[in-house]
């Protein structure tokens, strides 16, 4: 493997990465606060099979391109050395937000992990491998809300639409190419087809009108909103309490 | 000095067999498919191990238990490596220990064919009194490799090993 080769797969792996480790983070600030017991439940495994597959991306990064180690990689970045699209550091939001947004995400890694599963890295297409099954249930309960919270009442109706018109005009940064990444680069719009292909029937069952889509991105080359330092600030607060090389 | 006795690869798999899973206490790492593999050379072994869920916060858990249990044996340079490859599946659990997850209460995962949406939806047995009278309450439990259940028939909510 040639010098671009590594770097782009490790541009490749931060993106992947970051995007589960922050979504897993939003997820996981449900825990003790969601509507229902179940749904409280629920987000916390979703957070942390998320954070588990976070864990999965930086174990490639620390052991075959020697980066730090995971537990470095996530409490010792700043936020313009994250590599996520910006969709996943937006602030919890209310619970509409929160299933539109996941719905999303989950939609995405289903398309994209068919092509990751081939995509010529060992490493990196048995981890896809991984995630693909665990996957099939996150996808399946974001889809169902979302089809149950679309057309229940003139409320959830209301808070779903407001949720799609938030959430929807970042979702082009998740096919936002990771920097150098030309052969991840020439699948991505076959990718985002297919995403679309996937999400707007199921957007439109729910009675949701698809806005405008419009091109906010910059978060795989680390432009981010203010939100993701607010994030970090609060994940990374206890960590840096102590010194780096502190063993938790 | 520990022992004079040679380790063999089959004594250390018994070892690994004695080591229960810290969620289901019934069955050991063996019988759940997460221990995949023991290479010995001399008085050096490598045990492979796979998670049930990539998230699974009990893997530390297992790699101490591992080594804290081959060290008892005399064993000092444990290796525990970790591969993906291939993924862990429900569909490896033998009847056997389908069996013990039953009658430990918990209903055990259903086999797929890798067909995971169509075993979502299929009718799950309460493992407490056999009836097919059940729902699905949610498909996150208390720990991220059971969903929630409850029978209508005996009126007690039970859990199930995900099919994954």
């Amino acid at each position: 493997m040639n010098h671009a080769q590594r770097a782009a797969l490790t541009a490749r792996l931060f993106s992947l990465a970051d995007d589960e480790f922050l979504l897993g983070h939003r997820d996981s600030e449900w825990t003790g606060h969601a509507p229902l017991l179940e749904e409280d439940i629920a987000f916390s495994n979703i957070a942390q099979d998320e954070m588990g597959h976070a864990l999965m991306w930086y174990t490639i990064l620390h052991e075959h391109f020697d980066q730090p180690t995971p537990d470095r990689l996530a409490f010792w970045r700043a936020p313009d050395q994250f590599r996520n699209a910006q969709l996943v550091e937006l602030p919890r939001g209310d619970w509409a937000f929160t299933i539109v947004r996941q719905y999303l995400f989950d939609a995405y890694e289903q398309a994209r992990n068919e092509w990751l599963q081939r995509c010529g890295y060992a490493p990196i297409e048995d981890a896809a491998r991984k995630l693909a099954r665990e996957e099939v249930y996150h996808l399946a309960h974001s889809r169902g809300w979302v089809l149950r919270l679309g057309d229940a009442t003139a409320e959830s109706h209301g808070r779903m639409q407001a949720a799609l018109d938030l959430a929807w005009p970042h979702a082009p940064g998740l096919f936002e190419p990771p920097a150098g990444d030309e052969a991840f680069a020439a699948v991505l719009p076959e990718i985002q087809a297919a995403w679309r292909a996937a999400v707007e029937p199921v957007l439109t069952q729910a009675t949701l009108t698809i806005p405008a889509a419009a091109q906010i991105g910059g978060g795989r080359l680390g432009a981010h909103t203010p939100h993701l330092t607010d994030l970090l600030a609060d994940l990374q607060k206890v960590a840096r309490l102590e010194a780096p090389e502190a063993v938790w | 000095m520990v022992s004079d006795a040679v380790i063999t690869i089959d004594r250390v798999w018994q070892v690994l067999d004695t080591i229960s899973d810290p969620e289901i206490p019934v069955v050991s790492l063996v019988e759940m498919g997460i221990a995949r593999a023991v290479q010995l050379d001399g008085d050096r072994v490598i045990v492979t191990i796979t998670p049930t869920f990539a998230g699974c916060p009990a893997m530390h858990h297992m790699r101490e238990q591992i080594v804290e249990q081959l060290r008892s044996i005399g064993l000092e340079q444990i290796e525990i490596r970790t591969s993906l490859n291939p993924p862990w599946t429900s569909e490896w659990l033998s009847d056997e220990v389908r069996s013990k997850l039953r009658q430990f209460g918990l209903a055990p995962p259903p086999r797929h064919n890798g067909q995971l949406e169509i075993a979502l939806l299929e009718v799950v047995a309460c493992p407490h009194c056999g009836s097919k009278d059940t729902r699905l309450d949610s498909a996150f439990g208390p720990t991220l490799c059971q969903s929630l259940h409850y029978c209508h028939a005996c009126r007690q909510s039970f859990q199930r090993f995900k099919p994954l």
